[in-house]
């Protein structure tokens, strides 16, 4: 096993002086090749922040990114490009990520055109193979589809590019639970067949806990613990983590609820 | 503890152009004093539908076919023409709907809002009392009363969650229909909502709770009953452990096992989402508890 994605001591601030927000501050991993990471944490914990610096979407405030021994921090023109060859997204929100006008086989033609139109047909088929759609797909348009069908075309759409690593920013977060499962099985079926390398963000553990190999916990922009998924779920060593696991809602057990005045809120 | 609402026949129709689609078909439910009912199903099953008719919200292109609504021994019809009266709502049925947080003006303070709320049911009601009685139902639910005072922006999404929550019960409803209040929320505000909703039934501001949500974990906690819809229909309904933990029909049953928890097993096993499930078995009878 080797790192095919590292960031080293990144950080990143939005705005200046007295307004001055750190959104995330000196953060460290490393994206094992063909594994699942899995980033958690709740809502303003910097978790969408390191995929878009990851992506090359924002630029970052210090620290350094490595791909494939490359140092990838601030590409720009071609070579970003380029690096968009190997590294793909999907995002949260697959009711606003499609132009309503086109059909999917029109917004997938696009992808084909990158990749010359030969080679894009058959990744086109493959592509839509994968995430179990066939080309019946491409007449339709994005409303005569539901929430889970639209992200799997999201995931196809990023698959013809064949990424090296697809990074899923809550890409499951807006699906109903029972579609999500389906989603989860289309990116556990890419890491064992192609042997992809994927981040995924979540804001929920129990997506994490089904399908990461490794998890990054982070909090109001540190990260306070990461390391293999058994570890960090069913023996987490840092307090933030505990209380995180304590406060999810389980299925087969009632949840334990304090008495609410001794629960302190920051202001 | 007598019955508390009980609904009849409900039918909600949304009337659309070319074609009229039946979101609500025949449903009815009852709710105990005190009793937290979760209404649970995947996106258009109609669960949101049937939360606006019990809370007399329905508008077009919604209308309600048929139905009748009684709380407390009042009867209330609720098909056709059927006029509602003013006072029911807010008073007698509350409804906290989605994303309620994000409704408030951003440039109002809070307290312009209690204030609005109160005056709309009692014409006569002056500043000072209505925002006495907020002040005093805020403080005993352990939320500080600077949030009167506040922007909306202020305040985290679990605590605006919290306010509006208090002032859709201001003017203690019998019944509170709360749609996806937690979905926004993170873990940890998700718990302290559900502990609030839960000391409001405590202390008798509210009497009974329709819970709206897609997530079964959620009203596991919350939920005295849970009652699981599909197209439109109730297809199993029962106390919230036996539904979790023996569901009978099979839609509830695909329902349940699609639900990731963070516990050992999961990192293990594949789960089959609900399209390798047969469709057609979801048309089984309805299974109602007892």
């Amino acid at each position: 096993m080797s790192a095919i994605y590292t960031a080293e001591h990144i950080s990143k601030t939005f705005g200046h002086g007295k307004s001055q927000v750190q959104a995330v501050k000196d953060v460290s991993f490393a994206l094992e090749e063909g594994q699942i990471t899995t980033i958690v944490g709740e809502s303003g914990s910097g978790k969408s922040t390191i995929a878009r610096m990851v992506l090359g979407l924002m630029p970052i405030t210090s620290g350094k990114l490595v791909y494939q021994g490359n140092d990838v921090t601030n590409l720009k023109g071609r070579a970003r490009t380029e690096y968009w060859r190997d590294v793909q997204a999907v995002f949260q929100d697959p009711f606003s990520s499609f132009n309503q006008f086109f059909t999917v086989g029109a917004l997938l033609s696009r992808s084909m055109r990158l990749v010359g139109r030969k080679v894009g047909q058959e990744r086109l088929e493959e592509s839509l193979g994968y995430v179990g759609m066939d080309l019946s797909v491409l007449d339709r348009y994005p409303h005569q589809l539901s929430g889970g069908q639209r992200q799997r075309v999201m995931i196809a759409r990023a698959l013809m590019m064949r990424p090296k690593l697809l990074v899923a920013d809550e890409a499951t977060s807006m699906l109903d639970a029972s579609l999500r499962v389906n989603i989860l099985n289309v990116l556990t079926d890419l890491r064992n067949e192609l042997g992809m390398t994927i981040l995924f963000i979540t804001h929920d553990i129990g997506q994490a806990c089904y399908l990461a190999d490794r998890v990054l916990v982070m909090e109001h922009g540190l990260m306070v613990e990461q390391g293999p998924t058994d570890k960090v779920i069913f023996n987490p060593e840092h307090e933030y983590t505990r209380r995180l696991l304590a406060d999810v809602p389980k299925l087969h057990a009632a949840l334990e609820l304090d008495d609410l005045h001794e629960i302190v809120e920051p202001s | 503890m007598g019955t508390l609402v009980d609904a009849r026949n409900i039918r909600g129709v949304y009337y659309t152009a070319g074609k009229d689609v039946v979101a609500v078909n025949d449903v009815s439910v009852k709710i105990e004093e005190g009793e937290v009912l979760g209404l649970a199903g995947e996106s258009g099953s109609g669960k949101t539908t049937l939360g606006s008719i019990i809370a007399l919200i329905a508008r077009p292109p919604l209308h309600v076919e048929k139905g009748t609504l009684e709380i407390d021994g009042k009867v209330q019809e609720l098909g056709g023409d059927a006029k509602v009266p003013r006072t029911w709502r807010g008073a007698v049925v509350s409804m906290l709907p989605q994303g309620a947080m994000n409704s408030v003006s951003p440039t109002k303070r809070i307290r312009h809002l209690v204030y609005d709320v109160m005056r709309s049911h009692d014409s006569k009601v002056s500043k000072d009392e209505a925002l006495d009685r907020a002040r005093e139902r805020i403080t005993t639910l352990g939320l500080p009363a600077r949030v009167l005072d506040a922007y909306p922006h202020q305040l985290s999404g679990g605590m605006k969650q919290r306010t509006v929550t208090i002032i859709s019960t201001l003017l203690n409803p019998r019944l509170l229909v709360a749609d996806e209040p937690t979905s926004a929320l993170d873990v940890t505000s998700q718990k302290i909502l559900i502990e609030m909703l839960l000391e409001m039934l405590d202390k008798k501001i509210i009497s009974g709770v329709i819970f709206v949500t897609h997530d079964l974990p959620v009203l596991r906690t919350v939920a005295t009953n849970i009652a699981v819809m599909y197209q439109g229909k109730i297809v199993e309904r029962g106390p919230s452990e036996l539904m979790v933990d023996s569901p009978q029909h099979p839609y509830t049953q695909a329902l349940m096992s699609s639900v990731l928890a963070p516990e050992p097993k999961y990192s293990k096993i594949r789960i089959e989402g609900m399209s390798s499930f047969d469709r057609s078995l979801f048309d089984a009878p309805a299974v109602i508890h007892r």
